[in-house]
């Protein structure tokens, strides 16, 4: 927003644009090749300490050297510099800060300690999820530690004056789920929460990425966060996916090539013909799992069909302010000449079904393949403890492998299309007898769509249990956990050692071989179904 | 937040890669609703088996090796974004954790806690383990204000990158609030000249 060569923003966005952009030219020209001094006020000490370091001048200078040619995460990115601190560091405002009962306490904590107040409470949305039970969700929480910690979240939002969608309230559900459902995610904001998927959020070309407690504490006093501008990639899968091919084997595909540290210090763009023809949902799928790779997160340019999803929600803009935004959302899309930092190329129909066989994300592999027995990601001693705790043997094929439990929910995929997906794919038949189903609505929206769609009914004919929404066992935090040595197929993000409970096997899949795994009992090629 | 300025101490060798925060600390430990007490949990399912009785082929269980710094394989700290993972290598002791490369969340957090994220190449890294390997008791030195790493046992010095801001409140024990805090201001003139979509 600083400097933009062809400006067709709205006429109110642009008047506001050039006025930072002149006091800012100002400071700049007038402090020269001056150091400039920061200072850090220390209320333990009271005193004050000063650090020199380089010239604001040269960071607004490269700024505008970079901006000519911008990339969908710089337009963003440079909208929200609050001002920059010599090093590298800039002050990043947030737009939007989502906040659950895990990682939250210690930052309430912290405001109480100090005495303030949180600086905007129109900014921050609170929900239970990551350890409310799936079961008796209108009974108080049999687990005390669990129920102490939900129970702590309502007061301290009650406390600081925090829209809470709690247990029992129609927009509960997974923080990622509930966000862009609710019209909450939007393009062009920035987006934080205390948790590693909210890269979700930026399917709709948001900047969203997950923080730890210590600055949820700073983005609730100060509605900012201090970081280090990330580099950008850019992946770009072209051509069709085939059938039975949906977005998680996309991404599953992606990290299995790329390594779970091939993203470490990027937000990355995901762009082609085959993320342009996903939906919303899918694309979300794509970029919760940005994490998965190392990046910080990932984004979507803004289309049509963004705005088709978002128009009509709950907390939607309206009216003019809908027209002026969806004008706005417009300009943000990758200039066609911007460069990335790094850019890798991979073609749709190359992506076959995809499983994972290790314990990492990026121990993933086509449904038909064999387990590598040589990795130029992983290294020796990490395939073969990976192979330990699966029970697994390199070398060895999986399709066809008998399986105990299938897990379909998690922020990755417990949208309605991820129900749909699956509920086709088992309507009229019965999951395996040695097979525990569980299917898990990503929030009480979504399972209330399900429920209209007769979906649950398809999954419980099926044997399939049908359960109230949260987190459930992706991460194994409340009682839904997958015994130890069992292996589930789960259309969740992470397959590390004891995620889905201690010893657990996670195999991470769609939601398509997922509803095919409890069909078979084994694993099974999706495409030899469909 | 404690300050960091230099240490001397031995090592503990885990020359694994990529593990990652649930490994660190397993989700069902995450109900506190403190910052104390974590350590005792560290590396829980690592450390103790089913029956809770110590593994003692897992390397904090074995007297051999101790010390306030961790050499781990690369990508450490990836997955969740727990900042408990942090609290829990700092309760438990750790005032460094040495690798080649770190998962950006938790090298956030371990410098919002104090616990110095050291960066060192593939070779000083394989390096520092051969050094361990042979000599349990070999020390290492970590000198934040010079940034460097020293081999003691080899003798050998590398320099380690630390952003000058993240070097400043390390030293001095300031939390980034204190700076978000004195930039009130600014944040409030920003909001002032804006045009705002997201609310």
């Amino acid at each position: 927003m600083l400097t933009r060569p062809t400006d067709n923003r709205p006429t109110a966005l642009k008047h506001a644009g050039s006025n930072r952009n002149s006091a800012l030219f100002r400071t700049a020209i007038f402090s020269g090749p001056v150091p400039v001094l920061i200072i850090f006020a220390d209320p333990m000490q009271g005193t004050l300490v000063f650090v020199p370091g380089d010239s604001l001048a040269s960071a607004v200078i490269n700024r505008e050297s970079s901006s000519s040619m911008s990339t969908l995460f710089d337009k963003v990115w440079d909208a929200h510099v609050v001002t920059e601190v010599p090093g590298g560091n800039q002050v990043l405002y947030i737009d939007k800060h989502l906040i659950h009962e895990v990682t939250s306490p210690q930052a309430f904590n912290g405001l109480r300690d100090r005495g303030i107040p949180i600086l905007r409470t129109d900014r921050i949305v609170a929900t239970a999820d990551h350890n409310v039970p799936t079961k008796d969700q209108d009974k108080p929480i049999a687990e005390p530690l669990s129920r102490k910690q939900v129970n702590m979240l309502t007061s301290n939002c009650e406390e600081f004056g925090v829209e809470l969608y709690g247990l029992g309230h129609p927009y509960q559900g997974i923080v990622h789920v509930i966000g862009p459902e609710l019209g909450i995610t939007r393009p062009g904001i920035t987006m934080v929460c205390g948790d590693s998927h909210t890269s979700t959020h930026g399917a709709f070309g948001a900047i969203a990425f997950g923080i730890g407690t210590s600055q949820v504490e700073q983005v609730m006093a100060t509605q900012c966060v201090l970081m280090s501008k990330p580099k950008s990639m850019r992946i770009t899968i072209d051509g069709d996916l085939q059938p039975g091919v949906t977005a998680k084997d996309l991404i599953l595909y992606i990290i299995s090539q790329l390594g779970t540290g091939g993203g470490t210090g990027h937000f990355v763009e995901y762009a082609g013909s085959a993320i342009r023809s996903l939906s919303m949902e899918g694309r979300m799928t794509i970029c919760n799992m940005s994490i998965e790779m190392g990046a910080r997160g990932g984004l979507i340019a803004p289309d049509e069909t963004t705005f088709e999803y978002i128009m009509g929600r709950e907390f939607a803009p309206t009216g003019t302010e809908w027209e002026e935004a969806v004008s706005y959302w417009r300009t943000l899309p990758s200039d066609a000449d911007a460069t990335f930092d790094t850019e890798y190329t991979f073609r749709g129909e190359d992506i076959p079904p995809m499983i994972t066989y290790g314990t990492n994300p990026g121990m993933g592999m086509g449904i038909t393949e064999s387990i590598p027995t040589k990795s130029d990601i992983h290294g020796d001693a990490t395939l073969k403890k990976a192979m330990e705790y699966m029970g697994l043997e390199l070398g060895n094929q999986m399709e066809g492998m008998p399986i105990d439990y299938v897990f379909i929910g998690s922020c990755t995929n417990s949208r309605v299309e991820d129900l749909r997906l699956a509920a086709g794919l088992v309507k009229g038949k019965q999951i395996h007898e040695n097979i525990t189903g569980i299917v898990v609505p990503g929030s009480q929206q979504v399972a209330k769509q399900a429920i209209a769609e007769g979906l649950d009914r398809v999954f419980t004919d099926a044997g399939f249990e049908f359960r109230g929404a949260g987190c459930s066992a992706c991460l194994g935090m409340n009682e839904d956990k997958i015994p130890a040595g069992r292996y589930c197929v789960s259309t969740s993000n992470r397959n590390f050692e004891g995620r889905q409970g201690p010893g657990a096997r996670t195999i991470l899949a769609s939601p398509l071989t997922a509803a095919a795994a409890a069909v078979a009992g084994k694993l099974v090629d999706v495409r030899k179904l469909i | 937040m404690q300050a960091f300025k230099k240490l001397t101490s031995t090592a503990v060798p885990l020359p694994i890669e990529d593990i990652d925060t649930d490994q660190i600390i397993p989700a069902r430990f995450l109900k506190a609703t403190t910052r104390d007490g974590f350590g005792d949990n560290l590396f829980r399912d690592w450390r103790y088996d089913k029956l809770e009785h110590p593994r003692p082929d897992f390397v904090l269980n074995n007297p051999t090796y101790s010390g306030e710094i961790l050499v781990a394989g690369s990508n450490f700290g990836c997955g969740s974004s727990r900042e408990h993972a942090a609290w829990a290598l700092a309760d438990y002791g750790f005032r460094v954790v040495v690798s080649s490369y770190f998962a950006d969340i938790f090298r956030g957090n371990a410098l919002n806690n104090g616990l110095l994220p050291l960066i060192v190449t593939p070779q000083v890294l394989d390096e520092t383990f051969r050094t361990i390997e042979a000599n349990p008791a070999a020390r290492f030195t970590v000198d934040l204000e010079a940034q460097t790493f020293k081999n003691e046992e080899t003798g050998t010095v590398t320099g380690f990158e630390i952003d000058e801001y993240k070097k400043t409140c390390l030293i001095n024990g300031y939390d980034d609030i204190d700076f978000l805090l004195s930039q009130r201001e600014k944040i409030e003139s920003y909001e002032a000249n804006r045009v705002d979509f997201s609310l």
